[in-house]
């Protein structure tokens, strides 16, 4: 790539107006500079990479890049030490049928050193719908990269295995564009199934276009040459006789939801495995175009049903800033500790279930018990146990019961005891350490190259954690650790989740200490919130704003918004486009155990099939935020 | 997938050699597991988590009221105020049902499973009425959103989790069987909407949204009991 000037003065080209008319600018949001690492754009040609102006109202630095020059900007952007840019959090596709080059792929960027984000938009036309494929530089472009294709049709050369991933196979059409019809129903049948990919392979030139140099993080290694005696063809006679290829699930109770692993075992070792996702698929995301911003809170209730109170807040609040509303104090404390009673609940469900795969079925009623207590609290919020739906954009539906702090105060009472009960029985428990210590291990530097985020990376040794890399809610005024361990494996997995609970419940005591902040529990904007009741009964102003939000939703300004939030799994990134309408442009979600289960052929990838079933439950992957 | 040409696609290793090497991370590219010590590998630890199992075991056995596990549906859980059941058409006091037909629950639903076909009211005050007013029970996802929605107080939900139906035409609930009360016990209303001035406002609203409960109660009495089974002896 010759070098050449930098493209600071370039003209800003048409495919920049995705900062909409009208754009979030207004909203008195900080300029943010997108001019920035000038040495790496400095390398590509002028106009091949344009920042976003600083008042086109962006959240962070965002890049237009011409899709020619995106492998390498990729490779630049991760290995440069002034970027450094070593986490894909997210691929999400946009279409826009208005635009000449209708598509977009929207990449966000994470440094973990650095602690720096970075949005690269990458227009394409419908004509050639065609990128190069990041997996060489990151893994985590996988399946990110299969999902832009499912749900666009965005083609991504050298990608190793580019099929759909969460449609099925028989699904005509792309569902997220914006000319397919929600209601649109297709007869699926078992003719078009989906054929595994068992990677890492050398030719998958049946679906998968050019070989490319396989994964660039010194992945490869084991198995290799034909690993394929199901499929037709390859299977020499020896690996008819030494080599079983065996189909776990879709329902397996080992598979935690509903997941297909398909294995080519060698006696009792994993050769070589691919998996299907997608069984629980209902197109959250276009369900979300087709209703009002506040409608879609009891859709993200069903993301990760483990903790569906993080969801709710993981939702909640990039609307709030597009609107520019600000959420009460009480509410945000209110949310601050229940979203940490909704981390400790995930976690004991992740450790209990996990112990269960492994024998340990004292663990998982432990576990359970502090749950049940918790699910009692969200119930006495909000009126359900599960599917809470608590938040409302602004703050809360409804306001605390009387008994919330004395219900806290006891769950901080109830919950340790079971956690060290627990510990006890595993901690140091040799029949648990034979099974869980060094299996499924994955290093820290190869954990980021995946995409991984939460509490399994953290057990890898990288200490991110989105509640301090980039504080929200209350998190920067009370004191808390992040807790790493450096083993990579279940066991650190396990362990990082036990002490993740403590400091959940340190936070919660000190914040309950605080004492409850005085009034409201939501923003008192009736274009936002209903009025209370009683207005609404008593005071016609107050009716016709009841009527007017309800018939009309909120009226979201245009813009475009990527917020992360800790979920219990890792961080959660809400990325919203509004087109000023009220309903959403766009939603896409981040969910933090989509790369995390990308990766799981390449973690079980020589240990053993029980092997497999403890590392499925260890990385807590929830079928409902993976597949949406 | 036809293959794709696209102009200088740049290969990893091109990309690696215009900037050197790349630095290496700040966090371990190898994993440190944990290692047992030599108590661990004797298995010591155990005695430790057989006296916690043991504790438990005791516990259970002698306090029974330990336990976590309720006897359904012998006994019931106990849900706040605000549990959000199976939905109540309320009445007035006549008992006719309160709802005026404005459509905002169904407009608010989320699972879009509130169906409504509306009517002329006798009454000129009151303008409307549902004739059909169905929820899919099915599809309703208990969000709560029809009770934020109703501007009259005519849908609330009760204290009613366990529904069961044998067939797939029961799970419709039409407007006959939403506005009859499922139990007299008004501490089973679930959600509807709450006021600060719990002592007031609060008070009033409770005599007059629970009168369903009287409605039921004098719609029994006003009933004509069957004929005695025999004559009176």
């Amino acid at each position: 790539m010759p070098p050449s000037p930098p493209t600071t003065t370039a003209p800003a080209a048409p495919a920049a107006a995705l900062d909409q008319p009208g754009g979030a600018s207004g909203r008195g949001r900080a300029a943010v500079d997108s001019n920035l690492y000038d040495s790496v754009r400095s390398r590509f040609p002028a106009g091949s990479i344009v920042p976003a102006a600083p008042d086109a109202g962006v959240d962070q630095p965002t890049w237009t890049v011409r899709r020619e020059v995106l492998a390498d900007l990729a490779h630049q952007l991760r290995d440069d030490g002034e970027t450094r840019f070593d986490l894909l959090m997210d691929i999400a596709g946009v279409d826009f049928p208005d635009r000449p080059e209708r598509f977009e792929s929207v990449y966000h960027l994470y440094s973990v050193p650095r602690n720096a984000r970075l949005r690269l938009r990458v227009p394409v036309a419908e004509s050639d719908p065609v990128l190069p494929s990041l997996v060489p530089v990151w893994n985590a472009a996988n399946w990110a990269e299969r999902e832009v294709y499912d749900m666009f049709g965005l083609r991504f050369t050298g990608h190793p295995n580019l099929s759909r991933l969460l449609c099925h196979e028989g699904f005509q059409g792309h569902p997220l564009r914006k000319d397919y019809d929600p209601a649109k129903r297709w007869l699926l049948t078992e003719d078009k199934i989906y054929k595994p990919h068992f990677e890492p392979t050398g030719d998958f030139d049946a679906s998968g276009g050019t070989p490319d140099g396989g994964t660039a993080s010194g992945a490869d290694g084991g198995a290799a040459g034909s690993l394929s005696p199901g499929t037709a063809g390859a299977a020499s006679a020896d690996d008819l006789f030494e080599r079983m290829t065996i189909n776990i699930g879709p329902s397996h109770p080992a598979m935690h939801g509903t997941f297909r692993l398909m294995a080519v075992l060698d006696g009792e070792t994993i050769v070589a495995s691919d998996i299907e996702i997608g069984y629980l698929h209902r197109c959250f995301e276009k369900m979300c175009e087709t209703h009002t911003w506040q409608q879609v809170i009891p859709y993200t209730d069903r993301l990760n049903y483990c903790s569906s109170f993080i969801n709710n807040v993981a939702y909640c609040r990039p609307v709030e800033q597009l609107l520019g509303v600000e959420v009460p104090p009480r509410a945000v404390w209110a949310r601050t500790i229940l979203s940490e009673f909704s981390r400790i609940m995930d976690h004991c469900v992740c450790n209990g279930t996990t112990l269960v795969d492994a024998g340990g079925l004292t663990n998982f009623w432990y576990m359970f018990q502090p749950r049940e207590e918790i699910y009692g609290l969200l119930e006495s919020c909000c009126g359900a146990r599960l599917t809470v739906s608590y938040c409302r954009i602004g703050g809360l539906s409804q306001e605390l019961p009387p008994d919330f702090m004395a219900r806290c105060r006891r769950l901080l009472e109830i919950i340790p005891p079971f956690v060290s009960d627990v510990e006890k029985l595993c901690d140091r428990n040799r029949i648990w350490l034979d099974r869980a210590v060094g299996v499924a291990a994955i290093s820290g530097a190869e954990a980021v190259n995946w995409g991984w985020t939460g509490p399994c990376l953290r057990a890898s040794g990288v200490p991110f954690d989105v509640r301090r890399a980039q504080p929200y809610d209350l998190y920067d005024t009370v004191d808390w650790d992040v807790p790493v361990l450096y083993g990579g494996d279940i066991y650190d997995r396990y362990r990082i989740r036990n002490l993740e609970i403590r400091q959940s419940l340190k936070i919660i005591r000190q914040l309950l200490d605080r004492g409850m902040p005085e009034g409201p529990f939501i923003v008192d904007d009736p274009h936002v919130a209903l009025p209370p009741k009683e207005k609404a009964y008593n005071e016609m102003e107050a009716m016709i704003y009841h009527f007017k939000l309800i018939m009309d939703g909120i009226q979201v300004p245009a813009g475009e918004l990527y917020l992360p939030t800790e979920g219990a799994n890792g961080e959660l990134g809400f990325y919203i486009l509004s087109d000023g309408t009220a309903k959403p442009y766009r939603i896409k979600v981040r969910p933090p155990c989509f790369p995390m289960m990308s990766t799981f052929p390449r973690l079980i990838r020589g240990g053993s099939l029980s092997d497999a079933v403890i590392s499925l439950g260890g990385l807590n992957v929830v079928a409902g935020e993976l597949e949406r | 997938m036809t293959p794709a040409t696209l102009p200088t696609l740049g290969t990893p290793a091109s990309a690696g050699a215009a900037n050197g090497p790349a630095p290496p991370p700040p966090y371990p590219t190898t994993t440190r597991p944990y290692r047992p010590g030599l108590a661990e590998r004797l298995y010591l630890p155990l005695i430790g988590g057989l006296m916690v199992t043991m504790r438990h075991f005791l516990r259970n056995l002698f306090r029974p009221g330990s336990r976590y596990t309720i006897e359904y549906p012998e006994k019931r859980r106990d849900y706040s105020h605000r549990f959000r059941g199976h939905h109540i058409l309320t009445t007035r006091p006549d008992g006719s049902v309160r709802c005026v037909a404005c459509f905002l629950c169904a407009q608010a639903c989320p699972a879009e499973c509130i169906h409504i076909e509306a009517a002329e009211h006798p009454d000129v005050n009151i303008e409307k009425y549902p004739v059909v007013y169905e929820i899919d029970m099915l599809r309703c996802v208990f969000c709560g959103y029809c009770v934020d929605a109703c501007p009259e107080e005519a849908i609330i939900m009760s204290n009613n989790y366990d529904m069961a139906y044998f067939n797939r035409d029961q799970t419709v609930v039409g407007k006959a069987d939403l506005m009859k009360p499922y139990t007299f016990d008004e501490e089973r209303l679930g959600y509807r909407p709450r006021y600060p001035e719990e002592e007031v406002a609060r008070a009033k609203m409770r005599r007059e949204a629970f009168s369903l409960v009287d409605a039921a109660r004098q719609a029994q009495a006003a009933a004509p009991r069957p004929p005695a089974a025999g004559p009176p002896s």
